[in-house]
Parts: C-alpha cells; sequence; structure tokens
C-alpha cells in the first residue's frame, strides 16, 4: 500500500539537466497548443513538489532512467533528441502500455513520476482544463464562480 | 487536571500511557466522539478520547488529494486505510467494500465524507405508527429539533428555507446555501413542466467563511479530501475539546471493555499502543462513538461470563439490523455543455417524493450531481479513481490524448437516488472468528441485505429518472439496476434504539440498557434509517448524548 510520505526537504532539487528533461518530456506528452514554458513546469510541477522529498526522488531517478535509456540506444541525451525521437524513446520503454506505479518498474515509475507527473500538472491547472472546457479542473482551488456559469458566459468567450 | 497535564506532554513525546481515572472515557474521534468530548469538556469534566487511527496532519490534504486524483494510488491509500488492523469479511450475495466506506484517524470517516446534512423528516421516527412498517424510534422529531440546531451550528451548515418537504425549523441555517449550477439549470424547467419542485441541499460546507475555516475554495474533490479545510470534518471539534482540556490519544486501539463484578458498569477500555503495550483507561462513564461496524464489534468483542454474547447484548440485537442508504444513478448525454466536475458536491435536490402517503414505495431523494461523468482526470468525484477509462491510464499523451479528454468531457448529466431500507435482523456485523486482525482480534463480517421495500423503492425512482432525461431530450447512457444498487457508505442499526430492553440496545437517552455507565452515539442507535445522509443526524444524537451523560456524572 503507498502511504503519504511526510518528510520535507531541501535537499536533492532539480539541476538544470533534470529540468531540460522535464521540458523536454513536456514538449512530447502535452498537446501542440500548449506552449511548454520552464515557468509554467517550475510553478506547477517542481515548485509543487519542492518540500516532498521522497516524490522529488522517484523525479529523478525517472528522469534519470529515461536520460539514460536514450543515451543507450540512440547516443544522444533525452532532451537533445527531435521531439519524434523522444516519443519514440517513451513508447520503447513500455511507458504508454504500463499502469503508473510509484514503487513500481522503471517504465511503471516514468509513467508516474514523469508522464503523470507533467500531466497532472497541466490538467489540474486552468491551462489544461480550459483546453477541454473545464477552466476550474478538479485539484484546483478555481472558486465558487464558474460552477454557475452557463457556456456562454465563461470569461473566454467574452 | 491529569487531562490537561498529559496534553502538555504530548507535544514533546506521545505519551499513550493512560490518564488517572476521568469523568468521561470517548471511544473513537469521528462526529459523536468529537462533540461528545468537546461538550463535556466545555462543561468541566475530565475526557479522554481514544482513537485507533492517527492525528492526520491537515498541512498535508493538498498531497493527499493529488493522490484521489492519480492513478497510481488505491482509494484507501488516500487516507491509509487497509492492511492487517483494518481487515474484515464479507457473507451473503454482495460484497460491501468496507474499508473504502470509513476512516479511522482523528476526525473518523468525516475525513472524506461529502458534507451533506439534511434532517431526517417526522415521519422516519414513525415508521411502524405510519405505515405498519419496522419500528418507530423511542424519540420523535420534536425531542431531537433543538439538537439539530445545535449541530447545524457546530458543523456550519449552509442551507436554505426554499424546501417546501423539509421538516419545520426554528431559524435560519447558519449560513447561506450554495447557488444552483448551470447543470441544475438544465433540469430546472424539465422539472417544473412535470411537476417536481427542486430546492438546495443543505450541507456543511462553508458557503462563506465560518467559524475560523474559509470559504469553499472549489478543488472540486470533496470526497475524499477537501484541502481548504472549507468542509466540515470532526477533527475541528476535536481541537475544540482540547482546547477546553480533553485528552486526546491516538493510535489507541481499543481491544474491550471491561466491565466490574456486577457487570453493570464499565470499569476500563483496555487499548493497544503503536509500541505494543497494553493499557487501561478506567472512567466514570464510557461512550462508543466507532460507527456501526465497530461500536457493535467492540461490544461483542467484549463478551464475559456476565455478558456471554457481547457487552450490552442481553437483546441479541448487537450487530443485527445493518443498514445502509441503497443508490441508482441514471447518467445522460446531452446536445449541449453541462459544465461538470468544476465543484465536488452537489447544489440542488429534491424531497418530493419523501414523505410518501403508502407504504410501498419508500422514501428517497433526488440529486442533480454536478459530477457526472468523466472530468479531465477520469476522476468520478464520487470515491472512485475513474477506472480504467482515466485518460491519465491510457496509452495517449500530447494531442490524442487531449482529443479523448474532448470526447469525453463536457455533455454528460448525472441524477441519483438515495432509498430507505428497512431494517432486517438477518442483515447484520458478526465476528469472523476464522479471520484476525493485527491484534489477534476476530475481524467484523458483513452481511448486508438490501430487502425488496428498498429495490422497489429505487424501481420508483429510476422511472422519475427517465421521466426527468425525457424532458431534457436526454440519452441515458447507464442506470444503475436497483436489485445491485450502490451503496453511500453510511453504517446504521447494529446497536438500536428502543424501550423495551428485549428488543434493543441503548434507550431514548443512548444509554445502553445493560450496562449503567455506557453510552452509545453513532449512526449504530438508528432504528431506521430514512433516506437522508445521516450525519447530522448522529451529530444531535451526540449532543443530546452529551447532556445526559453530563447530568448522570
Amino acid at each position: 500500500m503507498a502511504r503519504l510520505d511526510d518528510r520535507a526537504s531541501e535537499s536533492g532539487a532539480f539541476t538544470a539537466r533534470d529540468l531540460d528533461v522535464l521540458l523536454a518530456t513536456a514538449d512530447v506528452v502535452y498537446p501542440s497548443a500548449v506552449s511548454v514554458t520552464e515557468e509554467f513546469i517550475e510553478t506547477y510541477s517542481v515548485g509543487r513538489v519542492q518540500d516532498r522529498e521522497v516524490y522529488r526522488t522517484g523525479m529523478k531517478r525517472a528522469i534519470a532512467d529515461v536520460n539514460a535509456y536514450a543515451g543507450r540506444y540512440t547516443g544522444t541525451p533525452f532532451p537533445d533528441l527531435a521531439p519524434s525521437a523522444r516519443d519514440q524513446v517513451l513508447r520503447e520503454m513500455g511507458v504508454d502500455r504500463v499502469q503508473p506505479e510509484p514503487e513500481g518498474t522503471v517504465p511503471e515509475q516514468v509513467r508516474y513520476y514523469l508522464v503523470n507527473e507533467l500531466l497532472y500538472a497541466l490538467y489540474s491547472t486552468p491551462t489544461g482544463g480550459e483546453l477541454v472546457g473545464l477552466e476550474n479542473p478538479p485539484g484546483y482551488a478555481g472558486g465558487l464562480e464558474s460552477y454557475q456559469q452557463a457556456p456562454e458566459d465563461r470569461p473566454a468567450d467574452e | 487536571m491529569q487531562a490537561k497535564t498529559r496534553r502538555t506532554t504530548r507535544a514533546k513525546s506521545i505519551d499513550r500511557a493512560p490518564s488517572d481515572r476521568v469523568d468521561v472515557c470517548v471511544i473513537g474521534s469521528g462526529p459523536a466522539g468529537a462533540l461528545i468530548a468537546y461538550t463535556l469538556a466545555e462543561r468541566g469534566h475530565d475526557v479522554v478520547v481514544l482513537d485507533a487511527g492517527k492525528r492526520f496532519d491537515p498541512a498535508n490534504r493538498e498531497r493527499r488529494m493529488e493522490m484521489a486524483l492519480r492513478p497510481g494510488h488505491d482509494f484507501v491509500d488516500v487516507w491509509e486505510m487497509g492492511g492487517r488492523r483494518d481487515r474484515y469479511t464479507v457473507s451473503g450475495d454482495r460484497f460491501y467494500q468496507l474499508n473504502r466506506t470509513r476512516v479511522k484517524g482523528i476526525g473518523g470517516s468525516t475525513l472524506h465524507w461529502v458534507g451533506m446534512t439534511p434532517r431526517l423528516h417526522e415521519k422516519d421516527f414513525e415508521m411502524r405508527s405510519r405505515y405498519g412498517l419496522a419500528a418507530d424510534w423511542p424519540i420523535d422529531y420534536a425531542d431531537l429539533r433543538p439538537y439539530y440546531a445545535a449541530a447545524e451550528r457546530e458543523l456550519g451548515v449552509a442551507g436554505a428555507e426554499d424546501n417546501p418537504f423539509a421538516p419545520p425549523r426554528e431559524e435560519p441555517y447558519p449560513l447561506p446555501a450554495f447557488p444552483p449550477s448551470h447543470s441544475d439549470s438544465i433540469f430546472a424547467d424539465a422539472c417544473e413542466e412535470i411537476g417536481i419542485q427542486m430546492h438546495s441541499a443543505p450541507q456543511a460546507r462553508n458557503s462563506e467563511a465560518y467559524d475560523g475555516r474559509s470559504q469553499c475554495a472549489g478543488y472540486g474533490t470533496c470526497m475524499p479530501v477537501c484541502p481548504a479545510g472549507a468542509k466540515y470534518s470532526a477533527d475541528v471539534h476535536v481541537r475544540k475539546a482540547e482546547a477546553a482540556g480533553a485528552r486526546v490519544v491516538d493510535r489507541a486501539a481499543v481491544q474491550r471493555l471491561r466491565h466490574d463484578e456486577s457487570g453493570e458498569y464499565v470499569e476500563s477500555a483496555v487499548y493497544v499502543t503503536p509500541a505494543g503495550e497494553t493499557h487501561a483507561q478506567r472512567a466514570d462513564a464510557f461512550a462508543v462513538c466507532c460507527g456501526g461496524v465497530e461500536t457493535p464489534r467492540l461490544l461483542l468483542l467484549s463478551e464475559s461470563d456476565a455478558h456471554p454474547d457481547g457487552l450490552a447484548n442481553s437483546s441479541g440485537a448487537v450487530g443485527r439490523y445493518f443498514m445502509e442508504h441503497p443508490s441508482v444513478s441514471t447518467t445522460a448525454e446531452l446536445d449541449q455543455d453541462t459544465r461538470q466536475h468544476h465543484i465536488g458536491f452537489p447544489t440542488s435536490e429534491s424531497h418530493q417524493f419523501y414523505d410518501h402517503e403508502e407504504p410501498r414505495p419508500g422514501s428517497f431523494t433526488l440529486e442533480f450531481q454536478n459530477t457526472a461523468g468523466s472530468d479531465v482526470h477520469g476522476y468520478d468525484g464520487g470515491g472512485g479513481m475513474g477506472g480504467i477509462l482515466a485518460p491519465l491510464y491510457g496509452a495517449e499523451w500530447g494531442d490524442d490524448l487531449l482529443e479523448t479528454m474532448r470526447d469525453r468531457y463536457g455533455n454528460t448529466v448525472a441524477v441519483s437516488a438515495t432509498a430507505e431500507q428497512l431494517p432486517d435482523a438477518e442483515s447484520r456485523v458478526t465476528l469472523d472468528r476464522s479471520t484476525s486482525d493485527e491484534f489477534g482480534n476476530p475481524v467484523p463480517n458483513i452481511e448486508w441485505r438490501v430487502g425488496s421495500h428498498a429495490v422497489e423503492t429505487l424501481e420508483h425512482a429510476l422511472s422519475i429518472h427517465r421521466n426527468i432525461v425525457d424532458r431534457i431530450d436526454g440519452t441515458i447512457t447507464g442506470q444503475t439496476d436497483p436489485r445491485t444498487p450502490g451503496t453511500v457508505a453510511h453504517h446504521l442499526g447494529t446497536t438500536r434504539m428502543g424501550d423495551d430492553p428485549d428488543e434493543s440496545v441503548v434507550n431514548a437517552r443512548l444509554r445502553t440498557h445493560d450496562v449503567r455507565n455506557l453510552y452509545l452515539a453513532s449512526g449504530s442507535v438508528f432504528v431506521t434509517g430514512g433516506a437522508m445522509p445521516p450525519t447530522l443526524t448522529i451529530a444531535a444524537l451526540s449532543l443530546k448524548a452529551a447532556d445526559h451523560i453530563d447530568s448522570a456524572l
């Protein structure tokens, strides 16, 4: 059974290279309508997990695993690959065929700590929710106005 | 003063040794235990609360919410249920997912409840007199009415007096109701056309700041986690009880109640700590507030020569008459945006079908959902994790994933119904002596029987659903089979209240017939369950019990 880990720590901060992998992955798993920015990743992913040592360690491990796999089979670090090649690396690792599992196999952990981490960061904020028509998605403290609004009253349509 | 001394030392290193004999030992820190502890501590009594679960840090609630939303965690992981402590077995035709329906921890199952707080109706207390069904309660609505008002103030209920079917009340709700949703407005005209009156839904959730807690922030994940603390949970009154001098011991799993030589008074509650130490907390009075499963289980585990069938069980009713609230829902698709999943709670319902004239079909409520269908995470907003349809489970990402999400989200509505079921002596909680928990005690066995009254009621509710969906030009995409209804995590009836010691476990003062200083306050004392969420009634009964304990001390 997975338990929430209460330990907090400042150690194990993300390196610039880690951020490159996060951005390069986001570029693949986010829809093309989203412009992936370092600011977004730092706010909703890196910032969200900054006091979660165990989780952050899992992310760093997944980042390292993807990078190592890319290096082994393409000879190129993951962030330096073309988007289609990055997509292929993730699929060849099996990340698209496994269930996310924080204590699972390498692809299961990559699915949980890297791909789903980024998808959660996107789709639990209005940036992702609005793409679907849900400007206050579950997980986002978007207040009590939007649920009352008719589709034609949505701010985006004004 | 012993309790206060203990409390101040707890912060340095958790001391789970018993206090010297106190006035009241409360077992369980859900809404019943928390309100009793708070009320009696405020009145100057020495109170110790023992709970098998841990203290959860409110600062971690956003992370618990994330666990609830993301695949990779089970629903029961969010509040750390499961494992050897929480083992159970199931008998009969239906599997019952007990650990999905409860939380052990400071605050109890209100940590994960939705937060709906209607009152029972007058007829719920008089089912035998009115319909010749089941049994009457030994109290009526008028007896509980002042306690309902007090409970609404304590929990902070948001509501409006726009419900023509509600029982009489004496004062406005403490907080204004949440305005109806856009989704409600889709149903409103259709319901008016076919003569169904919708109204607001009272709930213990802050529509504005109240009692030091913030307004609802719109996280949309009320069940199982409200990160804002705007939804009432009983840890609120645990903190108030501690401020008033009560001592609260977490991870103190009570194993049995030990009585004196006469068998007429409980002497102590025997509990085990995480360090494996066994202690006995002595008190003048004991209040067991452990819900509809663990309350009867503790009595059954406390069997003795004087009480061979379990403590306070001369009636044989302990564990019997286990009731839930069977529920069904109808999901439909429309040719318009329905704006689901912005919030995690309903804003409109109808109690029009509650006070029926004939015995059958029975009472049911209609709830118009704001969490229909899949949201962007596949989270179903009702205790599930989205299942295999959750977008974050799938093989897609990028533009393909977005396209799937757009296909699944946007034009769904859902209306549900919750029905009364009648008490059945064979629907019950027993001890399974073939299986042990982590302390070596027999685990609870659940045998839940729905009964034909509830099935017939749910069939009637589904016909109403179909009529409503037809009027909004919807296409039904799913309806629950009423013979295998859903459950809504309410455990009722297993230590029923009554005047006759041969037929019931506690009297109208919530004291057991057989043991003079033992009080029970939980959904277990309900004689019949009605069709309303029970928590406000549990809170009202607990405030009543506190009055009786206070006067007996």
